[in-house]
């Protein structure tokens, strides 16, 4: 390189192909991104829920997004059941406390953490939910616990407005 | 591309001819020469062609009366089914000719591995091959997609799923699939976009496929080069036409008994169930022709590492030319290749059936060591195999074993007969 100078041609292919890729850039990205989710997807972004018919050891399933949502009314003996696990026994640890703030309420998206299918209630080795694809089982917390899942189910953000209605989003 | 000058007879033909040498192409195409000695296992090619076309014929006139939406699409393919004037007819001889376009590849993917037609000099034509194989699956799945039924829903879910398992961009590679947070609209018209795409994309491969093929020309049963010119060769037409031809019509056979006796039995009842994103189907699986690989995507207890494994499958039959050490094409003078061929085909053909069927218990225990049996088939058996086997002597021609005199005459009739 060092015995090679540098000539004025040499500056105008750089130049060239420095402006060559910065042009094809700019067309191919439009093109790239106009198949993320658009204006009017994004604008369903959050769902109001009344779950005040919801009794306890009840699931009710209401889409999000386009996604399912469980909403769990939970009975003492399943929230002393998720309180009592061991984090050292989980895959992907996480505390009940942490993934259910009022305990009564479990609210997560239903779907499957391996491939996105939508588990079943109350099935499984663990009293939770049993996703029918490939075999995931997890908890009453919706915790991953056995089967090819690598995360828990994900707890969207929710917050309830007043005592009977949740708004997820 | 042409070992011999051609003229055209008419003038009008020499004028065109040298302007734009058709002709030339023609006369090469017609006059190709072809080992004598080729058998019945070598007519797919001829009839993967035809499966290419009536796929692509039959998908323009369904794409005529099919409408791309969420909540049109179920309807609009009940509405080909019951008032299209032949619709039913020609939907599903588009649904089963793509199971029969698959039964076909893997006869011909299974007789390359018999007869090393992977082999030098032939490693770009099956690199080729595979590439028009993994389009074959992109468009079939999206195919599967575009009826909107559950299993449509729910396949498309799961396999585009498969994408997340990519550490860091895999959800944002997601949600660009699918143009949203779940399987919805935008991801049915691009598939039906891609699904009407792809074709042409195979269709140009296979003329570089066939353009590649013509340059060493076809390995034949015997797995010897070719001695030109001699007699060992007859034109393309009109002996392999013919040849060819037969073949079609009994293999066309086939594909009207399953088009008009059980043109449902391929597919899953769930697919008349408009899809549905709040439910599940109990057990997904997806078309026949993709278990294999379903069974190993399963068999690993990880969900990147099942992923990897699962396009590992695939991918590895690229690398197959410089994975097989053997300089020996067929396996007809390879005793112990024979008999690990055979083996790898039962493997597969259980790796199938077990990603039919829930994974749990002994089915995933047989699906776990089928897998690991696949990739030590490829990845150890092939390599050392080829180091260590003794092969049989080889004919100096491929008209010797025919004609006598070749040592081992009496192995290559056997099996000749045998394949025939």
């Amino acid at each position: 390189m060092s015995e090679k100078k540098t000539n004025r041609r040499d500056f105008l292919f750089t130049a060239t192909y420095a402006v060559g890729a910065v042009g094809a850039g700019a067309v191919i990205w439009p093109m790239i991104d106009q198949m993320n989710p658009d204006a009017s997807v994004k604008a369903l972004a959050s769902t109001e829920v009344d779950v005040s018919s919801v009794n306890p050891g009840k699931t009710i399933t209401v889409l999000w997004r386009g996604k399912p949502v469980f909403i769990r009314r939970r009975t003492e003996d399943e929230i002393a059941e998720a309180r009592s696990v061991k984090l050292e026994e989980l895959k992907h640890p996480e505390t009940d406390e942490d993934r259910a703030k009022n305990p009564e309420w479990l609210v997560m998206l239903g779907v499957c953490t391996h491939l996105g299918c939508v588990p079943l209630d109350q099935k499984g080795d663990y009293n939770g939910w049993f996703c029918p694809c490939h075999g995931s089982h997890y908890d009453i917390s919706g915790r991953i616990r056995k089967g090819p899942a690598p995360t828990n189910m994900e707890i969207p953000e929710y917050e309830f407005v007043d005592a009977n209605t949740i708004k997820i989003g | 591309m042409s070992d011999h000058e051609y003229t055209p007879k008419s003038k009008v033909g020499k004028w065109f001819n040298d302007r734009l040498p058709l002709l030339t192409l023609a006369n090469h195409l017609t006059d190709y020469p072809t080992p004598k000695n080729l058998n019945y296992w070598w007519t797919f090619g001829g009839i993967l062609t035809f499966c290419l076309i009536t796929q692509i014929v039959t998908g323009l006139v369904l794409a005529m009366h099919y409408i791309a939406h969420a909540d049109m699409a179920f309807d609009s393919v009940e509405h080909i089914m019951r008032d299209v004037n032949y619709g039913w007819l020609i939907r599903y001889i588009h649904a089963n000719g793509a199971s029969m376009f698959f039964l076909a590849v893997y006869i011909h993917i299974f007789r390359s591995l018999f007869y090393g037609s992977y082999k030098s000099p032939r490693e770009i034509i099956w690199i080729i091959g595979i590439i028009i194989y993994l389009l074959m699956m992109a468009a079939a799945f999206m195919g599967y997609v575009l009826p909107w039924g559950q299993m449509s829903f729910w396949g498309a879910t799961v396999i585009t799923n498969l994408f997340s398992a990519i550490p860091l961009v895999g959800e944002g590679i997601v949600t660009w699939l699918w143009g949203g947070y779940s399987v919805d609209n935008p991801t049915l018209t691009r598939f039906f976009t891609l699904h009407y795409l792809i074709p042409f994309l195979i269709l140009g491969l296979v003329v570089l496929h066939i353009w590649a093929l013509h340059v060493p020309g076809n390995n034949n049963p015997v797995g010897i080069d070719i001695k030109k010119p001699s007699k060992d060769t007859v034109p393309f037409h009109p002996y392999i036409v013919i040849k060819d031809g037969f073949a079609l019509l009994m293999f066309m056979i086939v594909f009207a008994f399953f088009v008009f006796y059980t043109p449902n039995i391929l597919g899953h009842a769930d697919n008349y169930i408009e899809a549905n994103p709040l439910v599940t189907p109990a057990h997904i699986v997806p078309e026949w022709y993709l278990l294999p690989f379903y069974a190993i995507l399963r068999s690993v207890p990880d969900k990147l590492l099942g992923v990897v494994a699962m396009l590992s499958a695939i991918l590895i039959l690229a690398a197959l030319p410089w994975l097989d050490t053997s300089k020996i094409r067929s396996a007809v003078f390879r005793p112990l290749y024979k008999q690990f061929y055979w083996i790898l085909v039962a493997d597969v053909l259980i790796l199938g059936y077990v990603g039919a069927m829930p994974a749990e218990g002994l089915y995933l225990l047989i699906a776990r060591v089928a897998t690991a049996y696949y990739f030590l088939h490829f990845l150890v058996i092939l390599p050392v195999l080829g180091l260590k086997e003794k092969s049989l002597p080889l004919p100096l021609s491929i008209t010797e074993p025919i004609l006598g005199g070749s040592p081992n005459l009496s192995t290559a009739k056997n099996r000749e007969s045998l394949k025939n």
